[in-house]
């Protein structure tokens, strides 16, 4: 807001631009406190669901606290015995990763496929769509609940399996067939991630595959230097989110853990289902054991935003944007 | 795009004549195409076929090998509203969801609003704090939330899930936000020169044309809370009178002692059946919503 000094002039023209600048002035300040006005539901949330939790999480990160008496400090106790002494520590660690690299590759994967599926059918387009994308709908507790039904050992999938031959595995009995359940949950809820593919594969420009099939390239050279590059942010996209919701898998595997027994432990069987947030869970809510969950929840954090900035870093390399803008 | 060049290139190949050869290879290529999509949908389908048979058996006849229901027990539906309160779990869960929703839509609003179409010192810095809240894992800030609601008395009731929602939530001001850009800013202006506020503006002008984003926003905030499963968990799950659906499904099982597959299904069904409803209802906003979210976010 450069004030443009202009040659001098009489003094009543003064007084009237000293008169006009002050308004300026004044209307900024009044549009300054409209704005925090209309802000201020987020300011006050803000304050009181962000800033001070996240402070006091990190202070009783350093604490052991359990609610009814008051935090004792006790330094990096609980960070030592997360790394060192937590037997389940690792367990939800390797479990976590599991999941994350195991589900999200399958599940873009999955998601480009029947995306590039739909954008070969013409009629029926809008029927197919529907029908993918209703398994998104279903709350992941119904879906959950669904599947441990459908995959029970004497259930409607292990019947199909048998009726064609195929191995029956006792799924989220088996502690080594657990976590493949998950994924057959989570490819069955693909629908989101595959409208986003469809958009993306439609936009594709129709000329990049012309100047393929003139210079002779076969589909798979198509798919890998024309298809693949140009959907490669949405690609990107979807593995950051991907990524970020399998460090919070936690619904679906509580829900199967305790189906038919409350007294199961979280992550039965055999701590097969014991994910990052199932451990924060347990020490914070079920042990009230608050300092080590609030240390838990600040590495969980941390780790995800590291992974999240590696990502980032990687995808210079391999994400293309069009036209060179980002 | 291609949407736009489709017609023309399939008029441009009509024209020419087209060799027999090429013609079968074609009609091929769509049954292969159209049957890889069949397979596709019965896949995706057969979850669901699964459960409705099931909610429509017997117990035993649920545990045997029969697929089909024989006899069909409608019943079961009524007997999932007399053996356990289902009534009060839906209320619970429209009491939150409603309520939720609600508090979004009041809060992130004038929220978005100031983001968008107020010039102020600090609103980009503002706007990178919503959109950081927005990357911020939830378990960041649990333990202490539990804390403060422990203080306040408000565990085992749904307080703590409804009243935060009235105080901004990241994605739904994110998203508003991103409409209200798209609306003229001569329209605001034209209001201002007639003498309105920044309020009646918000109300008259912008509230009326973000109709559509306000009912996207609305609806997801709905969809979310109605399946929230982690929230309520959390801070009503050792009040059974505060459950929601989905704590109350968690828990079926182990209500009706020994795992009744018949019964849970049908009160599976019965939870998901509002928003299969809402879904066919609104297609078009989430297809469109899920786009706008993926793409541009």
């Amino acid at each position: 807001m450069a004030t443009v000094v202009e040659r001098p002039t009489t003094a009543s023209e003064q007084a009237a631009q000293a008169e006009r600048r002050r308004r300026r002035r004044r209307s900024a300040w009044r549009r300054q406190w409209v704005a925090l006005a209309f802000m201020s539901p987020w300011i006050i949330g803000f304050s009181a669901f962000y800033v001070y939790p996240m402070i006091s999480s990190l202070y009783f990160s350093f604490t052991r606290y359990d609610i009814l008496s008051q935090p004792k400090w006790v330094g990096f106790n609980n960070y030592r015995f997360m790394f060192t002494s937590d037997p389940l520590f690792w367990v939800a660690v390797r479990n976590t990763l599991w999941i994350i690299a195991v589900m999200v590759p399958l599940q873009v994967i999955f998601a480009i496929f029947t995306a590039s599926v739909l954008t070969r059918v013409r009629r029926g387009l809008p029927f197919y769509r529907t029908v993918f994308f209703l398994p998104t709908m279903v709350p992941l507790v119904a879906a959950a609940l669904g599947f441990i039904y459908l995959l029970n050992p004497a259930g409607p999938i292990n019947r199909i399996l048998g009726f064609l031959h195929l191995p029956q595995p006792l799924w989220f009995v088996d502690p080594s067939w657990t976590k493949p359940g998950l994924v057959l949950i989570a490819l069955w809820g693909i629908g989101q991630t595959m409208i986003i593919f469809l958009a993306a594969l439609l936009d594709v420009p129709r000329q990049l595959y012309e100047a393929a099939d003139i210079e002779g390239a076969n589909p798979w050279q198509k798919f890998r230097h024309v298809t693949l590059p140009m959907i490669s942010p949405v690609i990107f996209f979807s593995v950051l989110i991907g990524m970020i919701q399998g460090f919070q898998y936690f619904t679906q595997a509580f829900v199967i853990s305790k189906a038919g027994d409350r007294t199961h432990e979280v992550g039965y069987p055999q701590d097969s289902l014991l994910f990052y947030t199932s451990r924060l869970y347990q020490q914070g809510f079920e042990g009230f054991h608050m300092g080590y969950a609030a240390a838990l929840s600040w590495v969980l954090f941390l780790v995800i935003m590291v992974f999240t900035v590696i990502l980032i870093r990687s995808s210079r390399r391999w994400v293309h944007y069009q036209g060179g803008f980002r | 795009m291609s949407a736009v060049e489709f017609p023309a290139a399939t008029a441009a190949g009509a024209r020419r004549p087209v060799e027999p050869s090429v013609r079968r290879r074609r009609t091929l290529l769509v049954i292969a195409n159209h049957s890889v999509a069949i397979v596709l949908s019965i896949a995706f389908l057969v979850p669901f076929v699964f459960i409705i048979a099931t909610s429509l058996m017997t117990n035993q006849q649920a545990l045997s090998p029969n697929i089909w229901p024989h006899p069909f027990v409608w019943s079961n539906y009524k007997t999932v509203f007399e053996s356990f309160p289902f009534v009060r779990y839906t209320l619970n869960t429209v009491t939150y969801a409603g309520l939720a929703t609600l508090g979004v839509l009041l809060s992130c609003t004038p929220v978005a609003y100031a983001l968008s179409r107020l010039r102020w010192r600090g609103r980009q810095f503002a706007f990178m704090l919503v959109l950081s809240t927005l990357m911020l894992p939830p378990q960041v800030t649990i333990v202490p939330l539990y804390v403060i609601f422990v203080r306040l008395h408000w565990i085992g009731s749904l307080k703590p899930l409804i009243v935060p929602m009235f105080f901004g939530d990241a994605f739904s001001i994110f998203l508003l936000r991103q409409f209200f850009m798209t609306i003229p800013e001569e329209l605001s202006d034209a209001a201002r020169v007639d003498g309105a506020g920044e309020l009646q503006i918000l109300r008259k002008v912008i509230v009326p044309l973000a109709k559509p984003a306000l009912a996207a926003v609305g609806l997801f905030q709905f969809l979310y809370s109605w399946n929230d499963f982690f929230s309520p968990l959390l801070y009503a799950g050792n009040n059974p009178d505060a459950w929601t659906l989905a704590v109350a499904l968690q828990q079926f099982t182990n209500l009706s002692r020994g795992v009744l597959w018949n019964l849970q299904m049908a009160a599976s069904l019965l939870f998901i059946l509002p928003v299969i409803v809402i879904f066919f209802f609104a297609q078009k906003v989430f297809v469109e919503g899920v786009t706008l979210t993926g793409v541009k976010g």
